[in-house]
């Protein structure tokens, strides 16, 4: 925390502003372990991305009118009429979906090297409630272009608030603002799509940095680099954040996005149908359902969850079971690091229980996110509802095999794999 | 009224029943949007046989000159109705109303239609009118059941006696001005221009990103060496 | 970290070459945005020509039709109006007589009656001031405005005065002449907004 009194305009502001305290504290002299791998650089790629959802979003929102006559015309308007508009809606659809990619893979990297453990728990509930609010942000998104699966996916997903007792089906009408999905819900969404939510995402952003850089990062080793420091008390096995990781290492990641980025938007915008869905070219139109109504893939995994539970279960019914139950799958990765046992935090050094699981239940996360998109049959429901079982034994008997399992030892210094 | 069960089981039952709804296989189209001369044929097809009933409500007049390379003054006077402004978009005059009176449903706008159905099923339509007495304009079609439309262009195809196969028609109830593979190759250039008509800019967009994958590929090169010599200083 | 014998070249040389593929890139993304700020094809279509039938435009008269928003004054000038507009009394009056501000009007109707057609006189009834619509005050009298009027326009917004050719007099607020759209003249159809192919 070393800020020499400088002169000159940059020492006026810092003696007023910390500008240059700020910049060491968070980049040139935030050490960062120095054996980062492929899988930490899904931290930046999600800032870039958040950061091209806002610039295109902003962009979109000029030409965009959100009202249920005009909404399907103005994108078509966009995708024909404004110059390098079908570009900036490409580059913002595309976004989304890669928004989740890579956020599953930054929240995949925090499984294995335990990332999530003490002390960095705050860290975790921070990237938790953004994973929550990302997801809010992207249904609401997805709406706006009024298109089939805009309509009857927000039909699918609002109905799910009628599973509350009592107060579910005022409930449902509060949120839709009449008594069908209509011009109202889309404006409302529109408001909460442009403003609230990305003003709530960006402060949970700041204080996800902010927690990570106080307690330091993780690495794959999940040694804890503080302990072994220099002389002047910088730790042996840290590099400053600048250049090493900024233009360095994560700069050959971030070029790398983006040719997957690029290859998507400029030849396959669509992504099969998975990024931009075929009925979505289609107009809302209220009395015709699309022949598979499902939601986009990144909601595949809770909502096969959902479905899985087609039977009542003592006094709950099938749907409120269902809705209950999704809603502990999404919860109950907020508990975590208090589940975690283990005196050792990178999947390296813990037990043979403790990383089959962790593939397993990656596998069985990713059947549910498939299933999420198909149709219902009774094969699917039942490979749901063992991959549900799954889901939740990973969490559930973590304390239990975290304790008890042998571990191996942890090395004083990071190693170089 | 449980809200959520009912759209799930209304989804489900659509999903069960597509085939019932009357898609039947679809066969290739084969079409190419690069070929400006077929998507030109297509598009002067698409305004002597379709336009009447179909708008194609999101794209302009003048765009379609433009991409298709067809000049201005040829366009206005061949294909575009007098006095109207060639930037306009392409709504018809068919009133909605008019549109389910004559043919039970509203003829539906087709400006995406290539981006929903896919050009196989569009092409596959289009050769798939048969003879059928027992509906109002004496045809069907083999992909889609009990279609409302009428074929538009009996007049040139003829009209197939039954349901045409994965080999196109067997035999004739009568006979069009176009002999069986004029028809077919007519049909592609059709579902061609409806190809292009789903996403104007698609070729465009193929051309700019292999301008920018080049561009990242250089960019990565670099970003590499830079890598490289900084961590050279990390031991 | 250890930078001895760090070649200090090549790592200028990388960075500098990185950081130039970092600035076309944002140059890359910064130019669709911009553009997509310019007229839409929308704006385009309505902002096409309009054409207008000027054959029963009486002598002296004006008629006003709109084209990409601003009123489009066309008049049919007398022949007094004419030899008005070339006289040494008026042209003294005037800020810019001989249409020096090129901008103002297309190369054919930079000429001393600012016209294509002599007696045709077309311009932007949008005043080079603020963008008011001036008043077509033809009559040749006295007015509250200028004692020895000759006919013309006048802006009542901030009272700038032009005369039958849009070109504007000294000592009022606007600062140029009317400015003269591309028009063509084919029959009795005038065509606002394109040059025609004579141009």
């Amino acid at each position: 925390m070393s800020t020499q009194d400088k002169g000159g305009l940059m020492g006026w502001i810092d003696a007023r502003l910390p500008v240059t305290r700020t910049i060491e504290k968070h980049v040139t002299k935030y050490y960062a372990p120095k054996n980062f791998n492929f899988f930490y650089v899904f931290g930046v790629l999600a800032m870039l991305v958040f950061v091209n959802q806002i610039v295109t979003g902003i962009w979109l929102t000029m030409k965009y009118v959100p009202s249920a006559e005009e909404a399907f015309r103005s994108v078509e308007y966009i995708m024909r009429d404004v110059e390098w508009g079908w570009l900036i809606r490409y580059m913002h659809s595309t976004g989304a979906s890669m928004f989740f990619v890579v956020i599953y893979l930054h929240m995949f990297r925090a499984l294995l090297y335990g990332s999530y453990q003490k002390p960095r728990e705050l860290v975790w509930i921070f990237g938790m409630l953004l994973y929550l609010m990302l997801m809010a942000e992207a249904f609401m998104g997805y709406v706006l272009p009024w298109g089939q699966m805009s309509y009857w996916g927000a039909q699918v997903i609002i109905s799910l608030f009628g599973a509350v007792p009592i107060i579910g089906d005022p409930l449902v009408e509060w949120i839709r603002g009449d008594y069908l999905i209509s011009g109202a819900t889309l404006n409302r969404f529109f408001a909460l799509h442009v403003i609230a939510l990305p003003l709530v995402l960006a402060l949970l952003v700041f204080l996800h940095i902010v927690a990570l850089h106080e307690v330091g990062s993780n690495n794959p080793d999940g040694v804890d680099i503080k302990k072994n420091l220099d002389e002047n008390g910088v730790p042996r096995d840290g590099i400053p954040f600048h250049p090493y990781y900024t233009i360095g290492k994560d700069l050959v990641g971030v070029v790398i996005f983006l040719m997957v980025f690029c290859g998507i938007i400029f030849f396959f915008p669509t992504a099969g149908g998975f990024f931009l869905e075929t009925a979505n070219f289609e107009p809302a139109d209220p009395l015709t359902t699309p022949e598979n109504i499902h939601p986009v893939w990144y909601f595949g995994a809770f909502y096969s969850i959902l479905r899985a539970m087609d039977f009542d279960l003592l006094f709950l019914e099938a749907k409120l079971l269902g809705v209950l139950t999704m809603g502990a799958a999404i919860a109950i990765l907020f508990v975590l690091p208090w589940l975690d046992r283990s005196p050792v935090r990178s999947w390296r050094y813990k037990g043979m229980i403790s990383r089959v699981s962790l593939v397993v239940f990656a596998i069985a996360f990713m059947i549910l996110t498939w299933l999420g998109i198909q149709p219902v049959t009774t094969l699917n429901t039942i490979l749901a509802q063992i991959c549900t079982v799954i889901y939740f034994a990973f969490f559930l008997g973590m304390p239990f095999y975290t304790r008890y399992e042998k571990t191996k030892p942890v090395p004083e210094r990071v190693t170089n794999r | 009224m449980n809200t959520m069960k009912r759209i799930i089981i209304i989804a489900m039952v659509a999903l069960v029943s597509g085939g019932a709804m009357g898609y039947g296989e679809v066969y290739p189209a084969n079409n190419d949007v690069r070929d400006t001369e077929s998507l030109q044929r297509g598009a002067q097809l698409y305004f002597e046989n379709c336009v009447g009933c179909h708008s194609l409500e999101y794209a302009r007049y003048n765009r379609v000159a433009r991409d298709l390379k067809i000049p201005e003054d040829l366009f206005e006077r061949y294909l575009l109705d007098a006095d109207r402004p060639i930037g306009d978009l392409m709504t018809n005059a068919l009133s909605p109303a008019l549109g389910s009176q004559f043919f039970g449903t509203e003829p539906p706008d087709l400006t995406l239609v290539a981006r929903v159905r896919g050009t196989d099923w569009i092409y596959t339509l289009l050769t798939g009118f048969y003879k059928d007495d027992s509906r109002p304009y004496g045809v069907n079609n083999a992909l889609y059941n009990n279609i409302g439309m009428p074929h538009a262009m009996v007049n040139q195809q003829g009209l197939c006696a039954e349901a045409p196969g994965a080999d196109g028609c067997q035999e004739f109830a009568f006979e069009g001005s176009m002999s069986p593979d004029e028809f077919d190759l007519a049909m592609v250039d059709l579902t061609n221009f409806l190809d292009y008509m789903g996403e104007p800019i698609q070729l465009e967009r193929q051309r700019i990103g292999w301008f920018v994958m080049a561009f990242l590929s250089v960019f990565l090169v670099f970003a590499w060496l830079l890598y490289r010599e900084l961590w050279k200083d990390v031991k | 970290m250890n930078q001895d014998g760090v070649n200090k070249g090549r790592r200028r040389f990388l960075m500098g070459a990185t950081g130039a593929m970092g600035a076309v890139g944002g140059v890359g993304v910064a130019w669709p945005l911009l553009s997509s700020w310019q007229p839409s094809e929308r704006a385009k279509a309505i902002g096409a020509p309009v054409a207008v039938d000027v054959g029963s435009l009486g002598e002296g008269e004006m008629i006003s039709v709109e084209w990409r928003g601003k009123p489009i004054f066309i008049v049919r000038r007398t022949a007094e109006m004419l030899e008005t507009l070339r006289s040494d009394e008026l042209r003294g009056r005037l800020s810019d007589p001989d249409s020096d501000n090129q901008n103002q009007q297309p190369e054919y109707a930079r000429n001393d009656v600012r016209s294509r057609e002599e007696e045709l006189l077309v311009v932007e009834g949008f005043c080079t001031h603020l963008g008011c619509a001036p008043q077509y005050r033809p009559q040749v009298e006295p007015q509250s405005f200028d004692d020895n009027w000759l006919g013309g326009f006048f802006c009542a917004c901030h009272g700038s005065r032009f005369d039958m050719a849009g070109r504007v007099f000294r000592g009022v607020p606007a600062p140029s002449n009317l400015a003269v759209p591309p028009h063509f003249r084919e029959g009795d159809m005038l065509t606002i907004g394109e040059d025609g192919e004579t141009a």
